[in-house]
């Protein structure tokens, strides 16, 4: 019983991880190139800045809710940093923590009125969106240049892992934040409280759980990643832009919803995620190398896959329940 | 609910109520009709010049007249969300439709000898078809709302710039551009176009058990099926209308501009429409919706972004302003923020 539940549980995760696989399989066998550990190492560097967000992105939907500011606090991060660091020069390494404790405290906000005011996610964040958009203009119309050294060197980090090809920081931010969610998904009480939260929440707070400060939490903890994808953002095109990552917010539960989480709330898993993120870059990559293919086709591509893996949870959910 | 009333004439004229359910329109409709009276007094005391409004060439203008006419798109969606947000569910793709009809449009329109009806028609018929699609996902795969639409959002942008080559279609049509701009009784004609959606779907609404229909499958699915209302059959036609309103609006702006910008056009609308419905007092939950609001909503919206213009004030702000107003919007219908209140009283009596 309890084997198959496990089973079931993971086959959205299996079939995203084989779908990537193959994926990868069929671009590698058609373009030479592509198999190799550089192309490889770009993805993960190319999909730090969706990924980030998707990683904190998956909390929310796997507690039942939203957020729809991530792409708004990308762009108003990256060009308040690049205000602090370039008009009133403060150093990058204060700035770097001011604005992801900014964050987090944005995040928490959200929370508090979805949590406390039972105001819907959807809305509250997409006030979130605005708001964050708005002081982001507001602060600055232009692209700010960010020429500190400090953020060069940063930058420039590269871990190298043999083979010629080094980790950039923003590849090891993604890997480390996936860490970090994996951990806290799996093996913390508070990983454990968004699950129970997502499944039901009424039975959530009857079983006594802290479902008030696990949804603050959880809106603080995507806030604060996206936060950090804005730095990642910033580092990796070396400006502040406040209308960057314009509709983020989408590619990321795209890739969240292509992991196998359930919009739903309650089902899914941290690694399908990065998954999810690791297919939308290999279209994207393909495209690139095709060349001849426009970029709408990654648009209609991504819009085929999301309807494919929707259909094929709805397949596996409604087996689940005839069964039972 | 039951109880029918006549679609007032014209949007503004809302404000005089709806004849039979005058008491219980006017009651739902306080809030954000206090709200927006308060932006036009304001701007009554502080900005010269906005309640003028001049005859030049037979047609009105004036602020008051642009901001009805700006409106005009957010209206149409607005009209079409309520319907969709009423059923417990939510259309993330009018953005993307309206930019399909407007490619679709703008293709037609630029072959010689094609009658302009037909090019309405394909169009709106592209637009009408988005809509079953969006239905189908939603009522009959029982997919999630957000996520069944979200797929067209993404994908329905692409076709479109599939459609139109990735680029900006330009085009001279006069019949054409009458939609975006041209008047009929001196006033813009879009705002006429507002009018008769609004007729139509405030007489289905409210003269035929449709709107019944619509509020029942909001409330409970599972009820009113068992109850023999043919639940799925009545959300894909809510999400057809809205795709149809969604048309509408991507072809006034593509007359407007006369050209199809297919990456950009309806970008963010979606938003703007969900949130004119919710002003309106059309519940995210289901089961409840006001067409008069959706209006109310979507010229509130459009009143204060034109003010923070005529102000002055750097046009960014808007957004600041917005998110502010959607709060207010939630806390006013929170039913919890409402007993925190009233405990905050309670304490210091």
């Amino acid at each position: 019983m309890t084997r198959r539940r496990l089973n079931r549980k993971h086959i959205p995760l299996l079939a995203t991880s084989l779908v990537c696989l193959l994926l990868y399989g069929a671009a590698a066998l058609r373009y030479p190139g592509f198999a190799t550990p550089s192309v490889f190492v770009n993805l993960l560097a190319d999909n730090a800045v969706l990924g980030v967000a998707a990683l904190g992105m998956t909390f929310v939907i796997l507690s039942g809710g939203i957020d729809l500011s991530v792409g708004a606090v990308v762009g108003c991060t990256g060009i308040l940093l690049a205000t602090m660091v370039d008009r009133l020069h403060i150093h990058p390494a204060l700035a770097i923590p001011i604005l992801l404790l900014a964050g987090t405290v944005f995040g928490a906000g959200m929370g508090a009125l979805v949590r406390w005011f039972e105001l819907p996610p959807f809305l509250v964040t997409l006030a979130g969106m605005l708001l964050a958009r708005g002081i982001g203009f507001v602060t600055s119309l232009e692209s700010v240049p960010l020429e500190h050294p400090f953020l060069v060197r940063l930058a420039g980090v590269q871990l190298p892992v043999g083979g010629g090809v080094g980790l950039s920081l923003a590849a090891l931010v993604f890997l480390g934040l996936f860490a970090v969610s994996l951990h806290l998904s799996q093996y913390t009480k508070f990983g454990r409280n968004v699950y129970a939260l997502g499944g039901n929440s009424v039975s959530a707070m009857l079983m006594g759980l802290p479902c008030g400060r696990t949804t603050v939490l959880i809106y603080a903890f995507s806030t604060f990643c996206s936060t950090l994808a804005g730095i990642v953002n910033s580092l990796y095109t070396l400006s502040g832009n406040a209308s960057a990552a314009a509709g983020l917010e989408l590619d990321a539960i795209a890739a969240v919803v292509i992991g196998g989480t359930l919009l739903s709330g309650g089902v899914g898993h941290i690694a399908g995620t990065v998954m999810g993120v690791l297919i939308l870059g290999i279209i994207q990559t393909t495209i690139t190398f095709e060349g001849t293919l426009s970029s709408w086709w990654t648009k209609i591509a991504i819009g085929v896959l999301l309807l494919t893996f929707i259909l094929l949870q709805r397949f596996i959910q409604s087996r689940a329940t005839a069964k039972s | 609910m039951a109880e029918a009333s006549t679609p007032p004439a014209t949007p503004t004229a809302a404000r005089g109520g709806t004849g039979g359910g005058l008491r219980s329109s006017l009651k739902e409709l306080v809030w954000p009709l206090v709200a927006l009276g308060g932006v036009l007094l304001f701007n009554l005391i502080f900005s010269q010049g906005f309640f003028h409004i001049e005859v030049k060439e037979g047609h009105l203008f004036g602020s008051l007249i642009d901001i009805l006419n700006r409106a005009a798109p957010v209206m149409l969606l607005g009209l079409g969300m309520t319907l969709v947000v009423a059923t417990g569910g939510v259309d993330l793709s009018v953005g993307a439709v309206m930019a399909i009809s407007g490619a679709v449009a703008a293709l037609l329109v630029k072959q010689p000898g094609m009658p302009l009806a037909a090019v309405l028609g394909i169009s709106l018929a592209a637009s009408l078809a988005a809509g079953v699609w969006n239905g189908l996902l939603v009522a009959l795969l029982d997919i999630q709302p957000m996520v069944g639409t979200l797929i067209l959002m993404v994908a329905g942008r692409g076709i479109a710039q599939l459609i139109t080559n990735g680029q900006i279609i330009t085009f001279e049509n006069k019949p054409f551009e009458f939609l975006g701009g041209g008047f009929l009784f001196g006033l813009p004609f879009t705002i006429t176009l507002v009018v008769v959606f609004y007729l139509v779907l405030g007489y289905l609404a409210r003269r035929t058990a449709f709107g019944l229909f619509v509020e029942s499958v909001g409330d409970n699915f599972e009820a009113s099926r068992l109850a023999g209302v043919n639940a799925a059959l009545v959300k894909t036609v809510a999400y057809t209308l809205c795709g149809l309103c969604a048309g509408m609006a991507g072809l006034i702006i593509t007359a407007d501009i006369k050209a199809a910008d297919s990456s950009n056009v309806g970008m963010y609308l979606e938003l703007d429409a969900i949130l004119s419905a919710v002003i309106g007092g059309t519940s995210l939950a289901g089961g409840r919706f006001n067409l008069t609001g959706a209006l109310i909503g979507a010229l509130l919206i459009q009143s204060l972004t034109t003010t923070i213009l005529t102000r002055g004030v750097p046009v960014q702000f808007t957004l600041v302003v917005k998110a502010i107003v959607i709060v207010a919007v939630c806390l006013i219908q929170s039913d919890a923020a409402r007993k925190y209140l009233l405990r905050r009283q309670g304490a210091r009596v």
